[in-house]
């Protein structure tokens, strides 16, 4: 053995510092939870030098293994990895359980909405949520008023992001109902975190993930009657930063992987170019948002998206999943509304509860953000990725009274949250393990019925003290580990 | 270089295995016979194991398919031959071949002085002899005249691949006998993943069927003409290299030409139907029975002459 390892001090928390956060290891009297028991024996046995080799190891596996993408601002080419913290954030069956429950209700509830919204528009008619609010979102398309997609699901992947606040609950935080990414990321990490700690991983039983790309399949599968079924995930392109993602779910379904440009629409009817000639596609998983989707109904310039793919569409030639509108659900305006909304759908109490949010459109809500802007988070009604927000008490005054003529501006365009304080789990820093702050991203399927495998994506903020997990934003990510 | 490639093939088959068991073993039902006696009995040599071994762990396991000489399959033993053999032939490869296999030989003597099968996880061990092994064919391929020899090295390799991937394909029939699992449920699914990842073909399969399914599986990976580690692919190449040593261009010259063409060729017109029908297991059962017939008549063909040559000299 090597006599440097014999000095080099054990993993130990004795110093790791829990005050005033909900901790997922450790109790408010300092005490180690029951989901982290066995976790923390072994970390304990680990010195320093060890605990690094181990993180190395993590870092060339996804390099390895390609998990790479690139930020939007950065120059093209620039590759980053999503830092993956080997400290795993565990979640105890019976809190899983409660929170799938909770999921399952949300998104029927939302389908509901949105399937409402593109037909009879009870909701509105009967004053449930704002006529204008929902009619002026930026995810709200006219041109599928109308429609019925299969099994009149809207949202058939989504990634609804979740929080553990102080009191050790849950709340919902935003609803993806778009193109949630990450979902590679919850499957990766779990292989590589199966190399990293063998032994502690078999000795809990933790519920496996693995099967996720086969429910997606047979998901996209039920969607039409065609068999056998040709599936083709359409990708922005390479220079995308979830195109790993897009690559991976493709080949780990059998699915075609296809860019705009790979696809022609004839007689409404949508094919693929391939070597021997024109192949018809009866299913897209597509990752580009929806105004890209088609120039010749939304964005005229697009260069991402297949001329005449609407119309087959509409005609029911082809599966869009996610189907084109489904994001008027997902505004961060109309969140605050789906409490409502789960109640005139279902008849029932909402499960998971939301964060109280205050809309900048209404007049009393108004007033009251422009007043207690440096106490509040703001963020834009159709943001994502974690930009166009501003967090008051992290703010200069001159970064809130920028957001204050941005609120005075276009009033609809935001809402404002109290700051929340997320959890926080131990994660690996240079020369330590310290707190940072966590949120939750399950994924659910809904074709025929609902799916959530029992994983998540957790993403870390890592930078001491910072509430934003944004992969672009410098977050991080954890495996997530539900136990039995 | 017909047995040397044959004991490379079927090291590097067993580390194939013992990698995908170990991954599969962490999310599996904590039962150690369960998981590990399967891939002793597709190995056919359990009654060995069961007179060495009174009970199935994990450590025994891999002690016995990985680095226990008493066992003439091990891996071990199969590197350690495959050494002999290139010593004995050391003028018909190259320099470049020759320091493959001796480092392989020495990583894995390594691994049996440090007692690798009692370490937490044996994972990167075996994955470097997989590289190492696939090093070695990269090598061979790209250094070694396509002469006589470097068929019967093929011819070899892929006569052992042809037998590994049908014994794979067999231990799912095992498993389902033994245990309780219900066919279609998440064990089952992981467990056909797993089958197709031991050999390599979890990608290739997904681009070419996209949904698992036991059927559609055995046909990938029994009756695929373009996937090199299924059977009849195994086969028809197996033939080809037969052939250019033979010098036949149609017909046969030879019983072990005679036997490889008519199995190739009754793999070539059957379809996975007939095969269900008859019983994957029996089919796979009688497929084994016919390959070792094969590889008898080789020898007698070609080493048994030789032998022969060698003694009345």
């Amino acid at each position: 053995m090597n006599t440097k390892n014999l000095f080099m001090p054990k993993v130990d928390f004795t110093d790791y510092k829990t005050t005033g956060f909900y901790d997922e290891m450790f109790s408010a009297s300092n005490a180690v939870r029951p989901t982290y028991e066995q976790f923390k024996k072994r970390l304990e046995k680990l010195n320093q030098n060890k605990l690094k080799y181990l993180q190395h190891a993590t870092d060339r596996a996804q390099l390895s293994l390609g998990m790479t993408f690139n930020v939007y601002s950065d120059n093209q080419g620039v590759e980053r990895i999503l830092h993956l913290d080997i400290i795993p954030r565990i979640i105890s069956g019976a809190d899983w359980d409660r929170l799938a429950k909770g999921l399952e209700q949300r998104i029927v509830a939302l389908n509901l909405f949105i399937n409402d919204i593109y037909g009879e528009q009870k909701a509105l008619k009967d004053n449930i949520i704002p006529r204008e609010l929902v009619l002026s979102s930026a995810g709200y398309l006219k041109e599928c008023i109308g429609l019925r997609p299969p099994e009149n699901v809207w949202s058939h992947i989504s990634g609804t992001d979740l929080i553990r606040g102080d009191d050790g609950d849950f709340y919902v935080l935003e609803d993806n109902l778009r193109c949630p990414s990450g979902v590679s990321y919850m499957l990766e990490n779990r292989e590589i975190l199966k190399r990293t700690f063998p032994e502690v991983f078999e000795k809990l039983h933790v519920r496996p993930v693995h099967d996720y790309t086969h429910h997606l399949r047979d998901m996209l599968e039920s969607l039409t009657q065609e068999s056998p079924a040709s599936i083709a995930v359409l990708t922005p392109g390479t220079y995308n930063s979830a195109y790993f993602e897009h690559a991976y779910l493709a080949q780990q379904m059998g699915a075609e992987l296809v860019e705009g440009r790979d696809l022609v629409v004839k007689n409404d009817l949508v094919y693929m170019n391939t070597t021997k000639g024109l192949q018809r596609v009866h299913i897209i998983y597509r990752r580009v948002d929806d105004e890209f989707m088609d120039p010749l109904i939304f964005n005229k310039d697009s260069l991402l998206g297949t001329p005449g793919i609407f119309e087959a569409y509409r005609k029911g030639n082809v599966v869009l999943v996610n189907a084109p509108g489904a994001g008027v659900a997902d505004d961060k305006a109309i969140y605050a509304y789906i409490p409502r909304l789960i109640k005139y759908y279902l008849g029932e109490e909402v499960l998971l509860p939301n964060i109280q949010t205050y809309i900048c459109g209404e007049k009393d809500d108004y007033a009251y953000v422009l007043e207690n802007i440096d106490k509040l988070v703001i963020k834009q009604t159709d943001g994502s990725g974690g930009y166009g927000m501003l967090i008051g008490p992290k703010s200069t005054k001159k970064e809130c009274e920028e957001f204050v003529a941005k609120i005075k501006n276009n009033p609809r365009n935001y809402i404002a949250q109290p700051m929340i304080n997320l959890s926080r789990v131990p994660t690996l820093t240079d020369d330590t393990i310290e707190g940072r702050h966590v949120d939750l991203r399950p994924y659910c399927l809904y074709g025929k019925e609902i799916k959530i495998v029992p994983g998540a994506l957790t993403r870390v903020a890592l930078t001491r003290g910072s509430l934003v997990v944004n992969s672009s934003q410098g977050g991080g990510s954890k495996d997530t580990w539900v136990l039995d | 270089m017909y047995w040397m490639n044959r004991y490379i093939e079927r090291a590097e088959n067993y580390a194939r295995f013992m990698d995908v068991n170990f991954n599969l073993s962490l999310e599996s039902p904590p039962d150690a016979e369960e998981q590990w006696k399967p891939l002793v009995v597709i190995t056919g040599d359990w009654p060995l194991y069961q007179s060495i071994h009174t009970n199935v762990s994990r450590n025994k396991v891999i002690n016995f398919l990985g680095f226990d000489l008493k066992n003439p399959n091990s891996i071990y033993s199969c590197i350690t031959q495959a050494r002999e053999n290139a010593r004995s032939i050391r003028p018909e490869i190259t320099k470049e071949v020759w320091e493959q296999i001796n480092a392989i030989y020495f990583f894995v003597k390594n691994g049996c002085e440090k007692k690798r099968w009692k370490s937490k996880d044996p994972r990167g061990f075996f994955k470097k002899i997989k590289e190492d092994c696939q090093m070695l064919y990269g090598i061979f391929d790209s250094t070694i005249t396509r002469s006589d020899g470097w068929h019967f090295a093929k011819l070899g390799q892929l006569i052992e691949r042809a037998d590994k991937t049908s014994r794979v394909i067999d231990v799912k029939y095992y498993i389902l006998l033994t245990s309780h699992q219900q066919v279609g449920g998440p064990l089952d699914l992981m467990q056909w993943a797993a089958l197709l990842k031991s050999v390599s073909a979890y990608d290739m399969y997904r681009k070419k069927y996209g949904k698992l399914t036991a059927q559609n599986i055995s046909e990938f990976l029994i009756l695929d003409k373009q996937f090199p580690r299924s059977i009849l692919c195994c086969l028809i190449h197996a033939e080809k290299s037969l052939k250019e040593i033979t010098g036949s261009t149609s017909g046969f010259s030879c019983e072990a030409e005679k036997q490889l063409g008519k199995l190739k060729s009754e793999l070539e017109y059957i379809e996975i139907n007939d095969v269900i029908e008859i019983g994957l297991h029996e089919y796979l059962d009688e497929f084994q029975r016919r390959l070792n017939a094969v590889s008898v008549s080789l020898y007698d063909s070609f080493f048994g002459i030789q032998a022969q040559v060698q003694i009345q000299q």
